[in-house]
């Protein structure tokens, strides 16, 4: 039989021997990586951020040249990671609620829709779907004969969309001015002290939102290139279109296929959300002589967002890193640009400590906003009742 | 908008229930009809495209298929073995047709409640995994030698598939038991290990297993590229995998493991006999989901230069005379993940039901 003490003191054993053999592995295999990489030349350190790369990227934000540093290179590429993942995001996401409501609802055809659209592509990878729309983006026809809808073109340059002839000052204070104002209404349904989705709260969003518009109306007014039409719509002239503005392929695609991935697997969690919430609360609601809007919105929705949120964030985190897959259509995402920059610069530990660095700083911020949201909403001095 | 308005509403007279009952159910009845006919007008338009108006002769081009209107099968039954087997050599193909039968018979089997125990799963999988690799690799039994180069198409995803689950398997066993000992140190540094590998795109992972490392090591400890991306999709799959174990051990009543030490078991018994296996059984459908994922995933070998099921597909229409048929191609693709994955994740379903989860 063993002491207490000579057990605890195996036990202390055990972990050190343990922490202490990862650590070695981990440091052995840096050690070996920067002795072969220096014996290609390679210097290790982050002094090459500030060198010009001396290639260009296929997409960015802001026009970039061969001469931008590094990183430069690496910020455009983080910041189109998150344009993919925000845009591509929002899209799944209104996709998803529409397939969820299709899929729960009590007509016969439309769940049917649903649950076709749901296994047709959650049974395909993400990456056929990839390589199959860009194929059909592609063959789209010439920019001559290009498709019109409402003003919007498709061809197989690209997608060509009417653009405010504004100051780009003006196009970044009002972007800007969105963003606050979806935060300031985040804020007030969420975290609002009456409790979320409040209606006390709701003539305060109503206000935000008009201040805000009314904000962006202004600026937009304020921003706008005198002597130039207000709205600058596409033209074919030539060989190409003037004017507007114009949107990648492989940018439209890989926002296309996360986006029609993505909303088969939000209309699920959305459907099981909706299913988490018992019969009996409805019923219940209904019997005190609630509208069918307030059961919906006081009681199905509130009860079904708190078990759909630990999911969703999951959702997200993984569909961020499904972006990534851009990089075979050749769109320059972060990933893409590490890959490039590895391959042309050799500082290979240090951009994959960014990229890690990079996709932690994404799923952290993630996780944080949800869980921060999780714990705002969930129910206060109650069990959730099963 | 102000406060609920709770007074009672009008009184309901017959008439008023009668005609918003017939107003809504009339809606109902439309949106119904307009749906259907929608759906079944796309069905048919699918149906017309893929058989009515297909040619699937193999002499058939690009103009004999533009003037049939339908779909150009025939560039199936041109390619249909690139697809397949990629550049597995010709006169050897019933070898790779025999390889992933076995795999797809092995799968079948596992589905068998009978063999649910550690050692027949195991025994099973050995057996099968072993019979696939000697009769694609060959060099045994007077089989010609098949480098692992030359493999391609559906068997070498199936391949891939197969041997990072077996890897990953055990290896997601250990990681869920590490992270779940009561020892802080231990648990602490294997979950930062799991959480780094689950926050990084398997994209990134395979890149660096397949592209980077072999500038970064010495060239003894470099290996085959093959089993490099092996080695990176089974850490994936095992870190991803430990996560549902440890649900599993999770949802463990306490009673179990208390009743199991009062009996004087050891832990490595209590986690054998008692543990281990139920939760595994609970865990069960959330595993399958990830062997449904793990299948899919394969298909990012493509990125690292591999020529899979998906790379072969893209081959096959990239000439000349096919460019145009990369419809038929990608359908008949996405049909072959679609078989797989929808039995597969049709089972797990099934299993929920069984076990009466997923109900609420």
């Amino acid at each position: 039989m063993k002491s207490w003490s000579s057990r605890r003191a195996r036990y202390a054993l055990l972990q050190a021997l343990y922490v202490a053999s990862l650590a070695t592995i981990i440091l052995t295999f840096i050690l070996l990586a920067r002795i072969k990489l220096a014996q290609q030349g390679i210097n290790s350190g982050f002094d090459f951020l500030w060198k010009s790369t001396g290639w260009e990227m296929t997409f960015a934000l802001v026009p970039t040249s061969p001469s931008d540093p590094y990183w430069w290179v690496l910020l455009m590429g983080f910041l189109n990671t998150l344009l993919v993942g925000v845009l591509g995001l929002t899209l799944a996401t209104a996709l998803g609620i529409v397939i969820g409501t299709a899929r729960i609802s009590s007509n016969t055809a439309l769940r049917i829709i649903g649950t076709v659209y749901v296994q047709l592509v959650r049974n395909v990878p993400l990456l056929v779907q990839v390589f199959f729309w860009y194929a059909l983006i592609t063959r789209l026809p010439s920019p001559k004969n290009a498709i019109n809808i409402g003003g919007v073109f498709l061809s197989n340059r690209g997608l060509y969309v009417p653009r405010l002839n504004v100051e780009a000052w003006a196009t970044l204070a009002s972007a800007a001015i969105f963003a606050a104002m979806l935060l300031v209404c985040l804020w007030l349904s969420v975290f609002a002290r009456a409790g979320w989705l409040h209606a006390k709260r709701q003539p305060l969003m109503a206000g935000s939102v008009a201040s805000g518009l009314a904000i962006m109306t202004m600026l937009f007014v304020m921003g706008h290139q005198t002597g130039t039409p207000f709205v600058d719509e596409p033209v074919f002239r030539g060989l190409n279109f003037r004017g507007g503005s114009h949107i990648q392929p492989e940018f439209f695609t890989i926002v296309l296929a996360i986006a029609i991935f993505g909303g088969a697997y939000v209309g699920e969690i959305v459907r099981g959300g909706f299913l988490a919430v018992s019969p009996g609360q409805i019923e219940a609601a209904r019997s005190l002589g609630l509208k069918t809007w307030h059961v919906f919105s006081r009681i199905q929705f509130p009860l079904a967002m708190r078990a759909m949120l630990p999911m969703l964030t999951n959702q997200y985190i993984w569909l961020i890193k499904a972006t990534t897959l851009g990089i075979v259509v050749g769109f320059a995402d972060l990933f893409m640009v590490i890959a490039t920059a590895i391959t042309q610069s050799g500082q290979t530990l240090e951009m994959l400590g960014i990229l890690m660095g990079a996709f932690l700083l994404i799923n952290i911020t993630i996780a944080t906003v949800s869980n921060r949201i999780n714990s705002a909403i969930a129910l206060k001095g109650h069990q959730a009742r099963g | 908008m102000s406060e609920l308005n709770l007074s009672l509403p009008l009184a309901p007279t017959v008439a008023r229930v009668a005609s918003r009952r017939v107003i809504k159910r009339l809606l109902s009845v439309l949106l119904s009809a307009a749906c259907l006919s929608m759906l079944i007008w796309v069905a048919w338009l699918c149906f017309e495209w893929a058989f009515v108006n297909a040619t699937v002769s193999s002499d058939a081009r690009q103009a004999e298929c533009v003037a049939g209107g339908g779909a150009c099968w025939s560039v199936i039954v041109n390619r249909w073995r690139l697809i397949f087997f990629g550049l597995y050599p010709f006169e050897e193909h019933w070898r790779s047709v025999a390889a992933c039968s076995i795999i797809v018979v092995t799968v079948i089997l596992s589905c068998v409640p009978a063999l649910w125990t550690a050692t027949r799963l195991g025994i099973l999988w050995l057996v099968g995994f072993t019979g696939f690799y000697i009769l694609m690799r060959g060099g045994l039994f007077g089989l010609s030698l098949i480098r692992e180069e030359q493999w391609g198409g559906l068997s070498l995803t199936l391949f891939i598939f197969s041997a990072s689950v077996l890897i990953g398997m055990p290896l997601a066993i250990v990681l869920a038991l590490l992270r779940d000992t009561k020892l802080p140190w231990i648990s602490k540094s294997t979950g930062l290990i799991i959480d780094t590998i689950r926050s990084l795109p398997l994209l990134s992972i395979l890149f660096a297993f397949a592209v980077v490392l072999p500038f970064m090591l010495p060239d003894m400890m470099v290996g085959e590229k093959l089993y490099r991306v092996i080695v990176a999709y089974a850490l994936y799959f095992a870190a991803y995998q430990a996560e549902i174990i440890r649900g599993g051990l999770q949802g463990v009543p306490k009673g179990q493991d208390e009743a199991a030490k009062a009996m004087g078991m050891s832990y490595r018994h209590r986690m054998a006999y008692v543990l281990l296996p139920q939760a595994f059984r609970t865990s069960l459908p959330a595993t399958i989901n990830q062997f449904v994922v793990a299948f899919m995933e394969t298909s990012l070998v493509v990125v690292v230069g591999f020529f899979d099921l998906l790379a072969s597909g893209n081959a096959a229409y990239r000439t000349a005379e096919w460019t145009f048929a990369f419809v038929e191609v990608y359908a008949f693709i996405a049909a072959i993940y679609f078989i797989f994955s929808f039995g597969l994740s049709q089972y797990g379903a099934y299993l929920e039901r069984r076990m009466g989860l997923g109900k609420r």
